[in-house]
């Protein structure tokens, strides 16, 4: 070997050696994979209470669109949730690959009469959206929620992977969990619930409802559900709750199937707290709120009231 | 019109056909729009599977195996008779896994710029181009027992099946795992850029969510070995091994069409050979062999002094240099009998094991409107068109699971996904039958028929919380979609490890209301082996199968009250 050929390789050779040593020592116990929830402050789209108006209204009216401008209306009016301008977000209940008769999804009447009050207010954007139970599309299109809201004018927005943001929702059962961004990244949210029997919370209606801004396992909630509805209401304050008793599922929910299962009740609550539209919608199952676990205790954490008659209760039974 | 322009129609035709192929598979998919106001049923705008029923193989092995012609199958005769009278011209023109291959046979390396003997003498016919025949025969005669096999290796089954549960999926993987590795960047145009192209892509090939499919690597291996044969030899496996290659073949033997060869004008340049794809001797001084001919004109095209044409009623020479005779195809009695003897013999050889009924996979799901496992064995054509548009990615190729004689037949596995009561895609798919096509009241039931049922739900009790754990949990009632529902809950106060009372609601099973939906299994909290899981006992298509002398009608609902 040459001298010149000697020094090439050598050096080749040794820095050969030098990239792997080096290498080997960078990335020895490494820990790439430290996982980071992202902190975002807590959801909270809740207007400023005005005591002169009730904080809880209902109305009975066969015209189930009738129904909610009415109770929009004795709350204040879309325009005091709405202001232009502003993104709006839609959560309905589209948990069910159902029709709308079957009651286990939100009426899409109603989903579409919200839609275009806040366009009216002058939202720059409508989502409507949720994190179905059975596959997304097809609860979306059986719902008729999709075309109700598109046909309003909103934007359906049906979850995908990347759409979950890793937040800490700082409750004392959920830390780290997937949320749906649009349930976050947005400046209102309407959760548009519809009042069903549930076998192990009793009901599903407002707060149980945002079991749906949740990705994940969240099929393992259900083992302490109510703290975990209640660290998801402490979690999330939607502006407004628009609650559809139009028609209300007494049985076999939160599914249903049956129609004979399904009680038909023309009824529209608005509420900006969710505890009281619970207390108050419960009732349609024939249950008292003070019997409700997770109602309980989401008073006893301070989330709100159960005697909703004390918090400015209206009615209007047509 | 020259001989320039036709060849070009032909590659027009190449890909045109390509096209609508994998076009077609792109559609068979939950992409639609519906009223539910207006329509019940979720229907797919398109036949989305009409390409496999144009398929003569489909169609003999199925009329074979269980004595009809299924739907749109007759569509395999505008294949077939033309085929009788010109050739293969389904090979050269039309087959969306020929041209395929043909365009990975073309893309250069250093066999193809290696312009010479070598290449010349690799497009010779050769004798391994005979065991195309031998298999085709050997699947017709498995399929004449009724066993079906030729959907493993018949193009379009095989093409439909590699794209759907293979191709695509692993695009679809790609294409994520490249985003996230582009935005873990964290530069928010590079971010940005790859979101745009991502959103470009995505609605033209990707499916709305990701898809997981089991046995995909088996799928793989195949379709992928296929195609790295090109790389050897030119379309190696049209050539060699194409069962519906070789029934074109045989179906082309009193063919009117064919190439002429004039010896006088040729100078024995062998253009023709080193461009011919189906390796059926084009040149002069060799036996011309219609039954290899994929019609390509590659020849006729290529030769610079015009000897070369392909004409009705040709003028087949018989000299020394032109060595044309009857055209016959290249099969030896003795191996015919043999091969058909051996596919005769691999019906009672699979039947004499145990994974068909005797002894089958408990999780052997098969989809709803499934036939009966002998004809189900006798019609399924392994296109995974069922796989492919089934919205909860709830049906996979089997492996093993119905022993190899259903290899990549469609199972059910709930744990990634269950049947979704309201669908019916998989029977409107389906191209032969191996899944019938159910109406909504025959897929739920209602009044006048029972609901289909796939199989029957089972708990684990020691893995089920409220049974095994002292903790609540109530998943798979809530998620069980039957009226009224076929799991239920007993209220019972027990204690736990430190004697605390505890009130949980255990779930039980009404086997006459369950119908094997999955829907338990899927949503059950107990992540890696459910607590609740369906085995196919119990399924309509099957009357041994069945654990309940008889179904009780479901008890009626007792109106007003709450549970």
């Amino acid at each position: 070997m040459k001298r010149r050929e000697f020094v090439k390789r050598a050096s080749k050779a040794t820095a050969l050696a030098a990239v792997t040593g080096i290498g080997g020592w960078f990335f020895h116990d490494r820990k790439w994979f430290i996982y980071e929830p992202a902190i975002v402050n807590k959801p909270d789209f809740e207007v400023a209470s005005n005591s002169t108006l009730p904080r809880l209204s209902l109305t009975r009216d066969e015209d189930h669109i009738a129904a909610l401008r009415d109770a929009l209306n004795a709350i204040g009016g879309i325009r005091r949730f709405v202001k232009p301008g502003e993104r709006v977000t839609i959560k309905p209940n589209v948990g069910w690959d159902r029709t709308a008769a079957q009651a286990a999804n939100t009426s899409p009447l109603l989903v579409g009469e919200m839609v275009r009050q806040c366009i009216k207010a002058g939202a720059s954007e409508v989502i409507v959206t949720d994190v179905t139970c059975n596959e997304a599309r097809r609860c979306f299109l059986r719902s008729g929620i999709r075309d109700a809201a598109e046909k309003a004018g909103a934007k359906v927005l049906l979850p995908v992977e990347d759409d979950f943001l890793v937040m800490d929702l700082r409750g004392k059962l959920l830390t780290n969990w997937p949320v749906l961004r649009h349930f976050v990244e947005t400046d209102r949210l309407i959760n548009m619930p519809i009042v069903k029997h549930h076998s192990l919370s009793s009901c599903t209606i407002g707060m149980k409802n945002l079991y749906g801004i949740l990705g994940g396992r969240r099929n393992q909630l259900h083992q302490e559900i109510d703290q975990s509805i209640v660290d998801l209401a402490a979690f999330s304050r939607p502006t407004l709750t628009v609650v559809d008793a139009t028609r209300v599922l007494m049985r076999g929910g939160p599914q249903g199937g049956s129609l004979d299962d399904v009680n038909i009740e023309h009824t529209v609550i608005c509420a900006t707290y969710q505890v009281a539209a619970d207390a108050r919608a419960v009732e349609f199952l024939g249950l008292r709120a003070d019997k409700i676990g997770h109602i309980v205790a989401a008073e006893a954490a301070g989330l709100g009231v159960i005697d909703y008659h004390k918090i400015g209760y209206r009615e209007n039974l047509g | 019109m020259t001989i320039r322009t036709v060849r070009n129609l032909r590659r027009f035709s190449q890909i045109l056909f390509f096209g609508i192929f994998f076009w077609l598979i792109l559609e068979t998919n939950f992409e639609v729009s519906f009223n539910p106001d207006t329509i019940s049923e979720i229907l797919l705008p398109y036949p989305v599977s009409i390409a496999l029923q144009f398929d003569p193989l489909v169609a003999l092995t199925t009329l074979l195996a269980n004595g009809t012609l299924y739907k749109g199958l007759l569509w395999s005769l505008l294949i077939i008779i033309p085929t009788v009278f010109i050739g293969r011209f389904f090979c050269g023109w039309v087959c969306p896994l020929g041209t395929l291959n043909h365009w990975i046979s073309e893309i250069r390396s250093e066999r193809i710029s290696f312009r010479g003997k070598g290449r010349m003498e690799s497009n010779r016919y050769r004798k391994y181009q005979r065991i195309k025949y031998y298999i085709f025969l050997f699947v017709i005669a498995a399929a004449l027992f009724g066993t079906l096999q030729s959907g493993l290796l018949d193009p379009l089954p095989l093409m439909a099946r590699s794209i759907g549960t293979f191709v695509l999926p692993t695009l679809h993987a790609s294409a994520d795992g490249i985003l996230g590795w582009v935005k873990s960047f964290g530069v928010k145009p590079v971010s940005d850029a790859a979101q745009f192209i991502y959103d470009l892509i995505a609605p033209l090939i990707l499916n709305f969510r990701r898809v997981y499919f089991h046995g995909i690597i088996s799928i793989a291996i195949l379709f992928v070995g296929i195609m790295v044969t090109n790389r050897v030899f030119t379309r190696f496996w049209c050539r060699g091994l194409c069962p519906l290659g070789a029934m074109l073949g045989i179906f082309s033997r009193f063919a009117v069409f064919g190439l002429e060869k004039d010896e006088k004008t040729c100078d024995h340049c062998n253009l023709c050979l080193l461009n011919c794809q189906g390796a059926d001797n084009p040149d002069i001084g060799s036996r011309w062999r219609q039954a290899e001919c994929h019609l390509c004109l590659n020849c006729q095209a290529s030769c610079p002094r015009g000897s070369l044409s392909f004409k009705f009623f040709p003028t087949l020479e018989g000299t020394k240099t032109n060595p044309a005779t009857v055209q016959q195809v290249d099969i030896t009695k003795r191996k015919t009998v043999l091969s058909l003897a051996a596919g005769a013999a691999l019906f009672p050889m699979l039947r004499s094991g145990d994974a068909h009924k005797i002894n089958a996979e408990s999780k052997l799901i098969r989809p709803p409107g499934a036939v009966a496992e002998d004809d189900f064995i006798a019609r399924c054509i392994r296109c995974g068109q069922c796989m492919r548009v089934c919205p909860n990615n709830a049906l996979h190729p089997t492996l093993m699971e119905s022993g190899i004689e259903g290899v990549w037949t469609p199972i059910l596995i709930p744990k990634i996904g269950y049947c979704e009561p309201s669908c019916t895609l998989c029977g409107q798919v389906c191209p032969t039958g191996a899944i019938l096509e159910l109406s909504m009241a025959e897929k739920v039931g209602d009044k006048d028929h029972p609901p289909n049922r796939i199989g029957t739900a089972f708990f684990d009790y020691g893995r089920c919380l409220p049974w095994a754990m002292a903790t609540r949990c109530i998943v798979c009632e809530e998620w069980c979609p039957t009226s009224p529902k076929a799991i239920y809950l007993k209220e019972e106060t027990i204690t736990d490890r430190q004697g605390r009372e505890v009130t949980v609601q255990r779930p039980y099973i009404d086997p006459n209301i369950c119908t094997g939906c999955g829907a338990c299994e899927f949503a059950c909290p107990v992540n890696d082996r459910p607590a609740v899981y369906v085995t196919s006992v119990g399924e309509s298509r099957s009357p041994e199968n069945q654990i309940l002398l008889r179904r009780k009608n479901p008890p009626s609902v007792v109106k007003g009250g709450t549970a």
